[in-house]
């Protein structure tokens, strides 16, 4: 497998043709934020938090989903970039009810890590505060709609790793929900195998185990990886 | 000419308030009215929530006294998991709680009242608050300070935190303390309970001097409602309901706090946001009642610590049995203070705290739970319907200053007939009217589970309408 060289932040990098710009960042101990990104299932370049500059290009790219290529010039944090980036949090903090210090997730949570990341001290938008629904129908799981950010985690490890596909999107625009099966209540879903993967991977509270109360969802996502390399072999 | 006076806002309260005295055409008080300002919705917003999360939820009502809503959510919890909790997590509940009357008391005696009844109702409005308190006696408030700490440390030592713990769930807690943090507790014993001897010493000698006010605060027959244990001892977790009469009669005893409809009904009044609650049998406003301290002591048959029990001796003698008059809720704290104080000494020492077993485990087997505590200001209750799942379909929250709310009505007017003469209002007498809501430790963000900085407004206001005198602090 060919050698690709190119910059990041003027930092001189060797990364493997086919490797994405995010997974080349990483393996330099580079910091580039994700949401949607999650180690063992395809990528999908939805939450635009890893979106970088690329010399020449007249587009943000978002790094997850984009291919190295030979003497790229790549910035991961300028102003610009970095101004997206609070925007892209605040906007999703805007869009739901996150109400952090009584969320289930408190202490462990990715967006709340990222607000603290990008600096967010304050959300500039108007609250939508939508109504949305809590699905607690599952006997072990619960599904909280208010933190849900919409990052497909969850309908992508439950189809490409358990191969079972219950979770999807329905909806459009501020009216998507993830939904399972066929908008069943998650307790009635014939295809669930309870298996737990969505937990896992749900980055907020907004897919829990049923019983917890504040802060009291810990969870290891690096396992969803690691189901993925033993299965393939990789280790 | 009718006239009317505003104290508006009430000062050194925990929430927002306002007072209004009404005149008659000779100038003399007809009526005074202790309006509640806040509005918060916590009933409302509640609703669909997992019941786990409620205790977390329900502790955000307040940042004085979270852990009386915790423990009440908890117990609701519990009753909606139909658990009996392990031993260790009774124990460890009650020793929070314990902590939590110890800070609440130590706050509401010397940063909030201590200024009125050491550096006295008339003194200088600019040094009558905690910081004129520490230049006029500054090892007093050191130690009133560090008793407040020492309570708020017991909270940090179970919850992780002073403020909002998340500790107490729905079937026990999440965690015990160490030997080593119990016994670090343990030896600051000692000097907490100096500190509230000296402070019942001090307090003492202040009802000798203080007849006006012993007589005015609040002096008057009415009901009061505690918890009690099964022999009538002195309760603060668990325990019945007890209704006494000012006579000392119990009126009702060892009803079972989930039957408190029974016993309680709730009436509203157009002019604050707080509701009434009456005893049903007496009707409205007869079933005036009052929780609290001062109820809790005058319903128990006994404290059950020796020092305690002594002091509550001293003061039925010096009240001449049931203490009638609100003022005697100041003394009513620190006794509590004192009994928390022996309490927490017993429960360091008790090997059940070791277990390692917290929480039960259950899924939802009632639809209707009520959590019941006695919260530094009194009875707390958290009443939660939930659907076959476990989301919560209703919440009904009735708070210690909503029981009070009666009594401090009437209090006010009391008082303001004393004091207020005329058409101006002097300041030792607005400082009266106000102090008199102060006896009873109000925390009005958590009686209307509503929000603010906390200021009074006294307004005297005419027969017509037009206000004619207005003092704002």
């Amino acid at each position: 497998m060919a050698a690709r060289t190119f910059t990041i932040n003027d930092q001189l990098i060797s990364a493997r043709e086919g490797e994405t710009i995010l997974q080349a960042a990483r393996e330099h101990g580079i910091f580039i934020p994700t949401l949607c990104y999650l180690d063992g299932v395809s990528p999908v370049g939805a939450c635009r938090l890893c979106l970088v500059e690329i010399e020449g290009s007249r587009v943000l790219r978002p790094a997850c989903v984009t291919p190295v290529v030979e003497e790229m010039v790549v910035r991961t944090n300028t102003e610009r970039l970095r101004e997206y980036r609070r925007m892209i949090i605040e906007l999703l903090f805007a869009e739901r009810n996150h109400i952090c210090a009584v969320c289930v997730a408190n202490g462990h949570c990715e967006l709340q890590d990222l607000a603290i990341a990008v600096g967010m001290d304050h959300v500039r938008f108007d609250y939508a505060f939508p109504r949305c629904d809590v699905d607690i129908s599952h006997p072990l799981f619960g599904i909280d709609h208010n933190r849900c950010v919409l990052c497909t985690r969850c309908v992508r490890v439950c189809d490409e790793v358990e191969g079972v596909h219950t979770w999807d999107v329905a909806g459009r625009g501020a009216d998507a929900r993830v939904i399972t099966d066929m908008r069943q209540p998650w307790g009635e879903s014939r295809t669930c195998t309870s298996c737990g993967k969505c937990v896992l991977a749900c980055p907020t509270g907004a897919i829990f185990r049923r019983g917890a109360t504040v802060g009291e969802m810990e969870r290891d996502r690096n396992k969803i990886a690691y189901i993925v390399a033993a299965r393939e072999q990789r280790w | 000419m009718n006239r009317q006076i505003l104290i508006d806002p009430v000062t050194r309260i925990e929430g927002h308030a306002k007072i209004s005295i009404h005149l008659d055409d000779n100038g003399e008080v007809q009526e005074a009215r202790f309006h509640v300002t806040e509005f918060r919705g916590f009933e409302r917003f509640c609703e669909g929530r997992p019941f786990w999360e409620m205790p977390g939820i329900t502790a955000r009502i307040c940042g004085i006294c979270p852990v009386s809503h915790l423990l009440a959510s908890a117990k609701a919890g519990d009753a909606l998991l139909a658990v009996t909790i392990p031993p260790a997590a009774e124990k460890l509940r009650r020793l929070m709680n314990l902590g939590q009357i110890v800070q609440s008391h130590a706050l509401s005696f010397f940063h909030l009242s201590a200024p009125d009844l050491l550096l006295g109702f008339d003194s200088d409005p600019a040094q009558r608050n905690v910081f004129g308190l520490m230049a006029a006696d500054p090892t007093l408030a050191r130690a009133g300070i560090r008793l407040r700490q020492f309570g708020q440390d017991i909270i940090a030592m179970l919850g992780g935190s002073k403020i909002h713990p998340a500790w107490a769930v729905p079937g026990g807690v999440r965690s015990a303390p160490t030997a080593a943090q119990r016994a670090e507790i343990a030896q600051r014993l000692p000097e907490a309970r100096a500190t509230v001897l000296d402070a019942l010493r001090r307090f003492k000698a202040l009802l000798d001097t203080h007849h006006d006010e012993v007589a005015t605060f609040g002096n008057f027959p009415s009901l009061f409602l505690g918890l009690v244990g099964p022999h009538g001892e002195w309760e603060h977790y668990d325990g019945r309901l007890r209704v006494v009469d000012s006579g000392g009669a119990i009126v009702v005893d060892q009803v079972e706090p989930s039957r408190y409809r029974d016993i309680i009904a709730e009436a509203v009044e157009p002019w604050s946001y707080l509701k009434m609650p009456y005893y049903r049998a007496r009707g409205y406003p007869a079933g005036m009642y009052r929780v609290g301290p001062l109820a809790r002591l005058n319903i128990c048959t006994r404290i059950g610590t020796l020092l305690a029990d002594a002091e509550l001796g001293e003061m039925r003698q010096r009240a001449g049995g049931i203490a009638t008059s609100s003022f005697y809720y100041h003394y009513a704290r620190l006794v509590e203070i004192l009994a928390a104080l022996e309490r927490i000494s017993l429960l360091l020492d008790d090997p059940d705290l070791d277990s390692p077993r917290l929480r039960a485990e259950a899924g939802v087997n009632q639809f209707e739970g009520i959590g019941v505590s006695e919260a530094p200001r009194g009875t707390l209750f958290h009443h939660y319907t939930v659907d076959a799942h476990g989301l919560i379909q209703s919440v009904n929250l009735i708070i210690a200053t909503g029981h009070n709310n009666l009594a401090m009505n009437r209090t006010i007017a009391q008082i303001a007939r004393h004091y207020v003469k005329g058409d101006r209002i002097s300041e030792g007498a607005l400082n009266r009217v106000e102090a008199g809501i102060r006896a009873y430790d109000p925390c009005l963000s958590c009686s209307t589970h509503a929000a603010g900085t906390m200021p009074l407004v006294v307004t005297l206001v005419a027969a017509d309408g037009t206000v004619l005198d207005e003092v704002r602090r």
